[in-house]
């Protein structure tokens, strides 16, 4: 091994490559399907009358969310850190038997723990917290796998050769710490199988079911703090994690500033779980929570840019890469949506703004252009990165690539925009008073004007998912041809070789 | 300093969480120093009421409606007064939602009634032309669970002390008992009885049939807690 270049061992992350896509997939054609029942409810009834329950909009909605954040997002995440944490820590996961072992449990638990969810929500067997959604037999799961992903970290950073550790694994690390910490004390409950034994009694009811420990406002309390910053730890934190080391070796460059990653990272750290009170202006919550959540919200803007700024400026000079290759587009367009979303996001949480957004549409279009531009622009552009040196191959086409680019953006657009107008005028239809001080239009008003523009966020959708359709097809026709890569492609930063 | 953290692994992961935590311990820890306290009116569900929110669970009825009234004049004019911490004392979970693709069920058993709320489940375009809502026929067919709603009840008037059989204040001075019951088969009794009050004000025949013989549909239960919700 001596006089040799590490050979790193990319067999998880293949695996964790393969959920991506097969789970991304899942989640943005359910939620293409959902978006078409909300235009035409006939659709609720798209494989008949007798399945209709299964196939109901109540029902899948929690599968759409949940198969796009633990499913595409979170295996992008468990991917992309079996790829870049080998790299950057300069130790191959083949030299430790244990963290390979673990790393391939990881991924086979965290699969059985995707069939548990798919057929408990299907059952309709859920807690109704909205990402928190399961029971506790498959929360001590979720836990386990979490567990053991945390060993996976800290086991790889144990063996390291590179002393120092790089911004991206210090977002690998919040992630873990930060969803550790926020899943288990959201989803604290108490079986009732528990209850019913302490008076004597058993085997009352589903064994399956639970209580929360929280009620009402407390509850709602900590599950927005939950609910906020799960967006924050699954879809910024490890996100920021894949653009700071993956932007660096695509285009050759190294990070702008040292000290702008340093002021960003710590910034938000400290910044993003105040902010979880913006979900309940207006609500029951003491005042001076909702003011809270309001102020540091805004405040967010400055970590959050710091970030998206830092990756901007890293292409200083360079800028004729955005033009010829489709995969830094991807990258700083991720960017720029990154930013976007991060200055829409504070503007709403404005007590003013928010007395029209919240329980709008605007809020759907908000997380979209969110996941859509940023997570789901970065986890792509993660897996373009690592298919040629994971598979030894150069990508199947890059044309394709391209194309799949315009159609996506095509298709984010579409869905904000429609969003935005859906939900500004149905937050001031509902607040319209006539001359007399009645109100001006009834509820069912405000929904059948809507329909236009479900109609557009349907396309949207739809685009979208054909995109991914042709970045599935892409990385799979790259999977399957030839070898023509000898060694592994060797860049320069980050961390040298 | 923060060289020296990027190089102690352990150090740095106890510096992210504590920068993590902080917030949640100032925001989160003072409210919860003070129990949920009911207002006066508030009483707990029983056990139909509960099988009821069970099934309004079940099926995510929260994705698309909110329980929460804002203290604005526009949403006063449209559900009612405006929500207060304590009527929520006994919601575990809570469930305020977080979009209004219809409108809100705070104070919905004020002004829709039981036969409203069947043709509404049945086929919403029915009673309001243009819904989106899907039908919810299997409501009909489907059995509520009496046993989880019986036993979730036990569980929290033993770890959170919920006063059933006890009186609890209504607004207008006088008091009213929620019963629960003492076993299995006496929940279910109960629930029975509160179902026929239900059944007797709907029109489906077949779920009227199946009340009379002692079996309770889920659209019966979601109505029951449909009504309570005031």
């Amino acid at each position: 091994m001596e006089n040799r270049p590490l050979e790193y061992d990319y067999t998880v992350a293949k695996m964790f490559m393969f959920t991506t896509i097969v789970l991304g997939i899942v989640g943005m054609l359910i939620g293409v399907i959902l978006a078409f029942q909300l235009a035409y409810p006939g659709v609720n009834l798209i494989l008949g009358e007798g399945l209709a329950e299964y196939t109901n909009f109540s029902r899948l909605r929690p599968l759409h969310t949940d198969a796009v954040i633990f499913g595409f997002t979170l295996s992008g995440v468990f991917a992309t850190w079996y790829y870049v944490g080998q790299r950057v820590l300069k130790v191959s996961m083949a030299e430790s038997k244990f963290l390979m072992a673990l790393g391939k449990i990881h991924f086979w638990l965290y699969l059985v723990v995707v069939a548990a969810v798919v057929v408990s929500l299907f059952a309709g067997v859920t807690t109704s917290k909205e990402y928190a959604e399961f029971e506790w037999p498959i929360d001590i799961g979720v836990v386990v796998v979490w567990v053991i992903f945390g060993m996976s970290i800290f086991g790889l950073i144990g063996i390291r050769r590179e002393k120092s550790l790089y911004i991206s694994v210090w977002y690998y690390i919040a992630t873990f710490l930060g969803i550790a910490m926020l899943y288990l004390f959201n989803n604290m409950a108490i079986p009732t199988m528990l209850g019913t034994s302490a008076v004597g009694e058993s085997g009352i009811g589903a064994w399956y079911h639970s209580v929360s420990m929280y009620a009402g406002t407390n509850d709602a309390l900590v599950q927005w703090w939950y609910g906020h910053n799960a967006v924050a730890f699954g879809f910024t934190v490890p996100i920021v994690a894949m653009i700071y080391y993956f932007l660096p070796k695509e285009s050759g460059q190294a990070i702008y500033s040292y000290k702008l990653s340093l002021l960003s990272f710590w910034g938000l750290m400290f910044v993003y779980l105040w902010a979880g009170g913006h979900h309940l202006l207006y609500s029951t919550v003491p005042d001076w929570m909702q003011t809270m959540g309001s102020i540091f919200s805004v405040i967010l803007i400055l970590p959050s840019w710091g970030s998206a700024i830092n990756m901007l400026l890293t292409m200083k000079g360079e800028w004729q890469q955005v033009a010829s290759s489709p995969l830094i587009k991807f990258m700083i367009l991720g960017s720029t949506f990154y930013m976007f979303s991060t200055l829409e996001g504070p503007i709403q949480a404005i007590k003013s703004v928010n007395a029209i957004a919240h329980f709008t549409d605007w809020i759907v279009g908000h997380v979209h252009d969110g996941v859509l531009g940023w997570v789901g622009f970065m986890i792509m552009a993660s897996l373009y990165h690592m298919a040629p040196r994971v598979f030894k191959r150069e990508i199947y086409s890059k044309s394709l690539m391209a194309a799949q680019f315009w159609i996506q953006t095509l298709g984010v657009v579409l869905y904000f925009t429609s969003m935005w107008i859906a939900g500004i005028t149905q937050g001031m239809m509902w607040r319209a008073h006539d001359e007399f001080g009645n109100l001006a239009y009834s509820f069912i008003d405000t929904v059948t004007v809507l329909h236009p523009y479900y109609t557009i966020r349907g396309i949207g959708g739809l685009l979208y998912l054909v995109g991914f359709l042709m970045f599935a097809y892409n990385i799979y026709k790259t999977m399957s041809a030839r070898p023509v890569e000898e060694r592994e492609l060797q860049n320069a930063s980050p961390m040298g070789a | 300093m923060f060289h020296w953290l990027e190089k102690h692994p352990f150090f740095f992961a106890v510096g992210v969480f504590v920068t993590i935590a902080f917030a949640g311990l100032v925001e989160i820890l003072p409210n919860f120093a003070q129990a949920s306290r009911p207002v006066i009116g508030t009483a707990p569900y029983s056990t139909l009421e509960l099988a009821g929110r069970h099934v309004y669970i079940k099926n995510s009825c929260n994705a698309c409606h909110s329980q929460l009234v804002r203290p604005f004049k526009s949403e006063t004019d449209r559900y009612g007064h405006y929500s207060l911490s304590g009527e929520y004392a006994y919601d575990r979970p809570f469930l305020w939602g977080s979009k209004r693709t219809g409108p809100d069920l705070m104070r919905v058993g004020n002004y829709r009634t039981t036969d409203w709320h069947e043709n509404h489940m049945k086929d919403p375009a029915s009673v309001v032309p243009g819904s989106i809502m899907p039908a919810y026929k299997w409501m009909f067919t489907n059995k509520a669970d009496i046993d989880t709603a019986y036993a979730e009840q036990l569980t929290v008037a033993q770890y959170f002390s919920v006063p059933y059989n006890q009186p609890v204040p209504m607004k207008d001075g006088s008091s009213v008992v929620v019963k629960m019951g003492g076993s299995v088969a006496e929940a279910n009794a109960i629930a029975l009885e509160e179902a026929k009050l239900i059944a007797a004000d709907m029109r489906d025949q077949d779920v009227k049939d199946a009340v009379a013989r002692g079996e309770i549909p889920e659209i019966v239960a979601l109505i029951a807690y449909m009504n309570s919700l005031k």
